[in-house]
C-alpha cells in the first residue's frame, strides 16, 4: 500500500506515527481536552532517578566535574557593592561522551528504544541534541536518522550548525540538511512513518527525565564541598527541557529552596521560521524565539504533551544580549582557562550580572558548559555575522538590536541582565492555553491544572481568566 | 575508487545528493513571506551505488545506515568547511583588560 506523502497527508497521521513511534499513548494521561496528568505521564516510563543514574554511567554519561570560577568570581566582586558578588561554580558537562548535558537527555531515550525492541531513533535537532542521540546510538548499537535545519535558500549554512552536521556524521548517522521551516516537523514524521524507528524527541517524558541527574548531582556537589545547597542555580532555557529537568533533580535532592533562574540570548523581533532572518543569528538555541514560546504554551511541539514544563519550576527569567555572551565566552578561556561552547555561557552571561545580587557566602552555579571549536566560537560567530551584514562593534551592549547590531562590551560592568516578568508571560500562558484547547469553560480540574502548569495559584488562574472573559465582552 | 574530488563519481564513492522535498506550492500556507515562495529542500550524504554519474545526475545512494535514497548529485568527497573565523580584536582585547582587572583589585587586597 503506497500512502500520500504531501505536507498535509502526513499531517493528518501526526498522532498514530507518533503513538507507534513514542510508545505512549496520550490519551491515557488527559483529564480534559485542556488538563492532563503531568506526574502520571514522567512516572509511565517506571525509571526512577537511581536507574538513570546507572544508565547513564553505562555509556559514560554524567558524574561530571563542578568547578569554582574563582577569577569570574574576583572580578564580580570587584565591580559589586561591598560585601557583594556570590561565588560562581560551573558544571563542566562538555566532560559528556559528545560534549554536552544533552547526553544525558539522549541516553534514557536511546536507552528506552533500545529497550521496546526499536531498531533505530529520529530526531530533529540541528543543536547538541542530535549529536547526542547519534552518539548514544552508536553506543547502543542503534540506527540514527538526525533531521537538521541548516541552510537559507541561498545554501548559506550557520556555521553551529554545520559543525553540528559534521558530529553527527562522525557518529555514523544518517544526516538530513534541510532548508529553513516548520516542515521539519514533517521530515520527521516521514523518517519516522518510512523506517518504524523510535520518535527521541527533546519532549518525550525520558528526554526531560535524563537531566534530573543534573540538578542532583549539583546539589550533591555543593552540599558534599560547602555543606549546603546552592543559593541560585542558571539555566540556559529554549525549549524548556533543561529548566524542567534540573529543577526536578534540585527538589529530588532536596535542594527546594534553591532560586532557579532560566537565561536565554534575546532574540525578539526575528522570526524563527523566516529564510531571510535565519542566519542574522549567531545562536541557534538558548534563545528568547524558543524561551518565550515555550514558555507562554509548551505544546507548540512534535509530541502532544511535551514533558518540558519550564513555567512549572522558574523562579525568575532573564535576558542576555549576544555581545554579552561572546564577551563572557571569551573572559571564561581568558579567566578560567576553559575554552567552551556558546551554551552554558548564556546563563553564565546571566551570572555575572545576578552574582552581583548576592552576598559574598552565597552560591550560585551554571549548571552546563559545552564543547566548542570550528562554528562554535565567538570568532567563527562574528566572522560569519559579519559576512551577514550584521554591524559589530564594541561599546554598551544596551546598543545591541538582534538581527542589525552585536555590541561587544568594553568592560564587566555593562553586563546586565533584563528581568522579564513572569506574571505577564503567565497571563499569556493562560491566554494560549484557552485558544490552543478551545475550551471556553474552564471546569476546577482546568483551573488547577492551569495553576499547577504555569507555576501559579488557582487565584491568579482565576484573576486572568475573568480578565480575558472581560476583554471578550467589551472588544 | 575516484580519487579526484572532481564532478565525477564512481560506485562506492562517498557522494552528497540534494533533494526538492517540497516545492513553494506544496508548502504549507502560515509562513513568512521570505520562507513561502522558496522551495523546501534538503541534502544528505552516503555511498553512490550507481556504477558511475557525474554532478547533476540523479543518483541511487546507500546512507550511513543502509537506507537507499534518491536526488541530484551535488558534489563528490563532500568537504566540511566551516572555520574558526577571524581574530575578534574588541573581544579579545576587552577580555584582557578583564584580567588586569582582577589582578589589581587582587593586589589592592594585599
Amino acid at each position: 500500500m503506497k500512502s500520500d506523502n504531501g505536507y498535509h497527508s502526513v499531517m493528518a497521521r501526526r498522532n498514530e506515527i507518533l503513538e507507534r513511534s513514542t510508545g505512549i499513548d496520550y490519551r491515557e494521561f488527559e483529564i480534559s481536552p485542556l488538563a492532563f496528568d503531568y506526574e502520571g505521564m514522567m512516572n509511565s516510563c517506571g525509571y526512577s532517578l537511581s536507574d538513570i543514574q546507572q544508565i547513564q554511567r553505562e555509556t559514560g554519561v554524567g558524574d561530571t566535574p563542578l568547578i569554582e570560577l574563582r577569577n569570574v568570581t574576583k572580578l564580580v566582586r570587584s565591580i559589586s557593592a561591598p560585601g557583594k558578588g556570590g561565588r560562581i561554580f560551573i558544571k563542566d558537562e562538555r566532560a559528556n561522551p559528545s560534549g554536552s548535558f544533552k547526553d544525558r537527555r539522549a541516553s534514557l531515550s536511546v536507552y528506552h528504544a533500545a529497550r521496546l525492541g526499536y531498531e533505530g531513533v529520529v530526531c530533529a535537532s540541528s543543536g547538541n541534541y542530535g549529536a547526542a542521540v547519534a552518539s548514544q546510538a552508536a553506543k547502543r548499537g542503534l540506527k540514527a536518522i538526525i533531521i537538521q535545519e541548516v541552510y537559507d535558500s541561498r545554501k548559506v549554512g550557520q556555521p553551529e550548525i554545520l559543525e553540528k552536521t559534521r558530529t553527527c556524521e562522525a557518529y555514523g548517522a544518517e544526516v538530513w540538511q534541510v532548508t529553513v521551516g516548520p516542515e521539519l516537523f514533517y521530515m520527521m514524521l516521514r523518517a519516522l512513518e518510512e523506517t518504524g524507528f523510535f520518535s527521541a524527541s527533546l519532549y518525550i517524558p525520558t528526554s526531560v527525565l535524563g537531566i534530573e541527574t543534573l540538578g542532583y548531582d549539583v546539589a550533591q556537589q555543593v552540599m558534599e564541598r560547602e555543606g549546603k545547597f546552592p543559593d541560585m542555580v542558571v539555566i540556559t532555557h529554549a525549549g524548556g527541557g533543561n529548566v524542567t529537568g534540573t529543577a526536578r533533580g534540585l527538589e529530588k535532592a532536596g535542594s527546594g529552596e534553591t532560586v532557579v533562574v532560566g537565561a536565554s540570548v534575546d532574540l525578539r523581533g526575528l522570526h524563527m521560521a523566516s529564510d531571510h532572518d535565519f542566519n542574522r543569528k549567531s545562536f541557534t538555541t538558548g534563545h528568547s524565539g524558543f524561551g518565550i514560546p515555550f514558555l507562554t504554551w509548551p505544546d507548540r511541539t512534535d509530541v502532544p504533551r511535551n514533558a518540558a514544563r519550564a513555567l512549572r519550576y522558574l523562579d525568575r527569567y532573564v535576558l542576555v544580549t549576544q555581545g554579552e555572551v561572546f564577551y563572557t565566552t571569551e573572559l571564561l578561556a581568558k579567566l578560567e582557562g576553559l575554552d567552551r561552547g556558546p551554551a552554558g555561557n548564556t546563563s553564565l552571561t546571566a551570572a555575572i550580572s545576578l552574582a552581583r545580587e548576592l552576598d559574598e557566602e552565597q552560591i550560585l552555579v551554571v549548571q552546563e558548559t559545552e564543547y566548542t571549536g570550528a562554528g562554535k566560537l565567538p570568532s567563527s560567530q562574528l566572522t560569519f555575522a559579519e559576512e551577514n551584514g550584521i554591524e559589530v562593534r564594541q561599546g554598551d551592549p544596551k546598543g545591541n538590536v538582534p538581527g542589525k547590531v552585536i555590541v561587544i562590551p568594553d568592560r564587566a560592568e555593562q553586563v546586565h541582565v533584563e528581568e522579564l516578568e513572569l506574571s505577564k508571560i503567565r497571563e499569556s500562558y493562560v491566554r494560549h492555553a484557552m485558544e490552543s484547547t478551545g475550551v471556553s469553560q474552564p471546569a476546577g480540574a482546568d483551573v488547577v491544572f492551569l495553576a499547577e502548569d504555569c507555576g501559579s495559584s488557582v487565584e491568579f488562574v482565576r484573576e486572568v481568566l475573568n480578565s480575558l472573559n472581560v476583554e471578550k465582552a467589551s472588544g | 575508487m575516484s580519487k579526484d574530488c572532481g564532478k565525477h563519481a564512481l560506485r562506492g564513492d562517498l557522494v552528497q545528493i540534494h533533494k526538492v522535498i517540497l516545492t513553494p506550492e506544496q508548502r504549507p500556507e502560515n509562513l513568512p513571506a521570505s520562507t513561502r515562495i522558496v522551495p523546501y529542500e534538503g541534502w544528505i550524504k552516503g555511498f553512490l551505488l550507481d556504477d558511475e554519474a557525474e554532478v547533476g545526475d540523479t543518483v541511487r545512494v546507500e546512507t550511513f545506515i543502509g537506507r537507499e535514497v534518491v536526488g541530484t548529485l551535488v558534489e563528490v568527497n563532500p568537504a566540511y568547511d566551516h572555520k574558526f573565523g577571524k581574530s575578534q580584536r574588541d573581544l579579545v582585547s576587552a577580555a584582557i583588560r578583564a584580567r588586569g582587572q582582577i589582578e589589581r583589585s587582587s593586589a589592592h587586597e594585599e
